[in-house]
């Protein structure tokens, strides 16, 4: 059953990264490709109706990971505080860049918001790059089960490490490219134009470097952290994994420049699958590694809730999960295809 | 108090008071925004259409400002109150999972459909959209409340073995009978909430002389849900709610009232300062016998006062708790007398016209806010000193590892945050309300959040 829910929190956080992804990269390119007013608002409108329901993945997939390992939840989230509270800070003020700009008229105020939107965009994506990074690595875990980290120490590894370290900074990278490129395909997806193209080039242009850094990322992990290794060896089934990233960079890097951007996309949003599952079959059993004494580290068994609760709550999942899926489905129909800016309004 | 604990504390109290705000427009403006879609489609009359469309404008900021203020208070569980989710985790989790789960997805996907998809639905299908987004809320308010019902009145769990408390039935968590008053009462004082802000905008119209075809809509609507919430929150929601806390917080009900002394024939105070030291009232105005005949209809009938308890039973804040609680029903009292008196010029036809009735109502738009925060305020001081009643007290749940520098660092960077929100919400709201419902709708339609 923990295995199960382990699973379960692993597929909501994919789904999340992938959904939220690309909005997050849309905000990332949006001051370079988006050089008119109407450019802005099309790229704008292409995530206006679904961005708030990509988020909610994060809320519903932390709900879920509260319910299923509130003991991960209790040691994760005091331990990383200070980050935490900054991801917060910065959903917010992209929350508000992104709809309360359309209310302003006032050109300096809507360059503002712009402002607000991208740079939040931005630094999330590097956030959320880390914060894989952090757990992946391990924390300064205490016998008790709570640690406590500081944003940053010497960037070195060890047995006391800061939220960032080299490490962790090289997997924030990591993210901002990868959802650069995501983001990237949405909006040619879902723009027409000198739009589409540009979107189309950064795509283009983040390709070597998104391949650059997943090979560096793949060799620092096996450096830094090589218990990740141990269940690929145990399990071969895992190899799986590393085939879906390169063949996913390789549909990308032939799709992107023939203009099969929905091809690519479904490449990059393998691309991303791969990565994390990646990273959590690496994982497996350890939820949260401890960088202090293995013995220490949380893992699926010692941070579950109790037997019956996780019985009973698969069956409900079950049925949001569905009722979830319907609407999805339902809602990116209703807006399917390229956003319009005249006559055809919301 | 260690001043950790007053830093937690004060972190999850001023986050989730000013989240608070928003969430219970929201959900009292969701229910009337049918009724007025509903007009629309029955009466195939454009005008409640507009209505509606300048309701879901202001409706798409208020949510935006609930979402991202929602955000925080989940993460804080974590957060602020690690050893409080170690403790209640495997119970609690299991309400606010399913909140993710059935209402928030239910709610932002169908808000983004409500908002922007009009001219792709067809009229009955955008109907039925601002029904979801009417059900998720009230779905999303149902959980919330349903986990803090638990925390008021704990049910359906067993102790594990390392002391924390896992959940054994799955239904008596989710069919509290707490949650179920607790919800009725919360719900409608959030209809009141909306109810007040259509009815305090038809005014301002009638009393600007401009948009008054809206404004006669607004009146009618709120006006009539008004009455009908305004008198539901004291019978049967208030007082079913009073009855449970007299039977299972009897300590909470003497602080709520400032009863020092245990007696027959206790009388309800209506006015006066509770004054702990000295453990009286000072300049009080009382019913003699009434608080034994509401909370045992009986008029000699034995009421347990603080002095029956031991004093670390007590809820901490005694003053704080006592006026919180005199604000909510002093209030709720003053909003029956404005909607039923709204209501019956209403009949003779004479509301519209009476410009002081409408000064009243316009003005009386921040006084439902107040009454709902001085009531989760009630729920929450006179849960004290229990985080879960009778099991987890607060001071053992904050987050040991988190010092109260970094705690109050970060309350002061919401405290930042959420007066700039603010400011942010009242000027978007006010240029909505001038710009008026009469606007192209096409134009209008980008012009809407989200």
């Amino acid at each position: 059953m923990e295995t199960l829910w382990f699973i379960i929190v692993a597929v909501m956080l994919t789904a999340y990264v992938v959904l939220d992804g690309f909005d997050l990269g849309a905000g990332v390119i949006y001051p370079f490709i988006a050089r008119t007013s109407d450019d802005r608002r099309r790229v704008l409108r292409a995530i206006g109706p679904v961005w708030d329901g990509n988020e909610v993945w994060l809320l519903a997939a932390g709900g879920t990971l509260y319910f299923a390992f509130p003991q991960l939840y209790a040691s994760g989230f005091s331990g990383f505080y200070l980050p935490l509270m900054m991801v917060l800070w910065l959903l917010m003020l992209r929350g508000i860049g992104i709809e309360f700009r359309t209310h302003m008229e006032h050109p300096v105020w809507q360059g503002f918001f712009d402002a607000v939107f991208s740079l939040s965009s931005v630094l999330l994506t590097i956030f959320f790059g880390a914060a894989l990074g952090n757990v992946v690595r391990g924390v300064p875990l205490r016998q008790d089960g709570y640690f406590f980290e500081p944003l940053w120490t010497n960037f070195k590894l060890g047995t006391h490490p800061g939220i960032l370290d080299w490490y962790t900074v090289m997997a924030g990278l990591v993210a901002l490219v990868t959802l650069t490129a995501h983001g990237a395909l949405y909006v040619a997806i879902k723009t027409e134009g000198e739009l589409s193209a540009r979107a189309r080039s950064v795509a283009v242009v983040a390709w070597p470097v998104q391949f650059f850094l997943t090979c560096v990322s793949l060799v620092a992990t096996y450096f830094a952290c090589h218990r990740m290794f141990y269940n690929y060896g145990r399990h071969p089934v895992g190899l799986v994994v590393p085939v879906l990233v390169f063949g996913s960079l390789a549909v990308m890097v032939l799709a992107t420049p023939k203009g099969k951007e929905k091809l690519a996309f479904i490449a990059s949003s393998l691309y991303i699958a791969g990565m994390l599952v990646g990273a959590v079959f690496g994982l497996y059993p350890l939820v949260l590694p401890a960088s202090t004494d293995p013995a220490y580290s949380l893992t699926i068994y010692n941070s579950a809730a109790g037997h019956h609760g996780l019985v009973v709550g698969f069956a409900w999942w079950i049925l949001g999960a569905a009722l979830t899926l319907a609407y999805f489905i339902f809602i990116y129909r209703i807006f399917r295809g390229k956003v319009k800016l005249e006559g055809e309004g919301y | 108090m260690d001043s950790a604990l007053l830093m937690h504390r004060l972190h999850f109290a001023f986050t989730v008071t000013f989240h608070y705000l928003f969430p219970q427009l929201t959900m009292g403006l969701a229910p009337l925004m049918v009724v007025l879609k509903t007009m629309a489609l029955r009466r195939n009359d454009e005008t409640y259409n507009k209505a509606a469309r300048f309701w879901a404008r202001i409706f798409g900021i208020n949510f935006v400002i609930g979402v991202v203020t929602g955000i925080p208070l989940e993460f804080q569980f974590g957060t602020n109150w690690s050893h409080f989710s170690r403790f209640a985790g495997g119970v609690i989790g299991q309400t606010l999972a399913m909140e993710g789960m059935f209402a928030f997805f239910l709610e932002s996907a169908f808000l983004g459909l409500f908002l922007y998809g009009e001219k792709r639905l067809s009229p009955r299908a955008h109907w039925w959209s601002a029904v979801a987004v009417f059900l998720g809320s009230w779905l999303s308010g149902y959980f919330i409340v349903a986990t803090d019902a638990w925390m008021q009145y704990p049910v359906g769990y067993a102790r594990a073995a390392d002391g924390s408390v896992q959940l054994s039935s799955f239904w008596a968590l989710v069919l509290n009978r707490w949650a179920w008053w607790q919800y009725a009462h919360n719900m409608s004082g959030a209809a009141i909430t909306g109810a007040f802000a259509m009815v305090s905008i038809g005014a301002f119209y009638l009393l600007w002389g401009k948009y008054a075809e809206y404004g006669r809509i607004f009146i009618k609507t709120g006006v009539m849900a008004g009455c009908i919430f305004s008198l539901l929150q004291l019978f049967p929601t208030g007082d079913r709610q009073g009855r449970l806390i007299a039977r299972y917080q009897p300590v909470t009900l003497a602080a709520m009232e400032a009863l020092f002394t245990s007696g027959p024939g206790a009388p309800l105070v209506i006015i006066g300062q509770p004054n702990v030291e000295e453990r009286k009232i000072d300049n009080p105005i009382l019913v003699p016998k009434m608080l034994s005949f509401l909370t045992y209809q009986r008029w000699e009938a034995d009421v347990r006062g603080l002095d029956a308890f031991p004093q670390e039973l007590w809820p901490q804040n005694i003053s704080l708790l006592y006026y919180s609680y005199h604000i909510m029903v002093g209030l709720g009292t003053i909003f029956i007398a404005i909607m039923v008196i709204s209501l019956f010029l209403l009949w003779c036809g004479k509301l519209f016209n009476a410009r002081w009735m409408l000064w009243i109502l316009m003005l009386s738009l921040p006084f439902p806010y107040i009454a709902n925060t001085a009531g989760w305020m009630t729920a929450e001081l006179g849960r004290q000193p229990w985080l879960v009643y009778g099991l987890f007290r607060t001071a053992d749940g904050y987050s040991k590892t988190v010092s109260p520098g970094n705690a109050m660092f970060t309350l002061l960077g919401f405290m930042g945050m959420y007066t700039v929100l603010g400011i942010l919400f009242l000027f978007l709201v006010r240029r909505e309300i001038e710009n008026g419902p009469d606007l192209d709708s096409a134009v209008h339609g980008q012009v809407t959040s989200r």
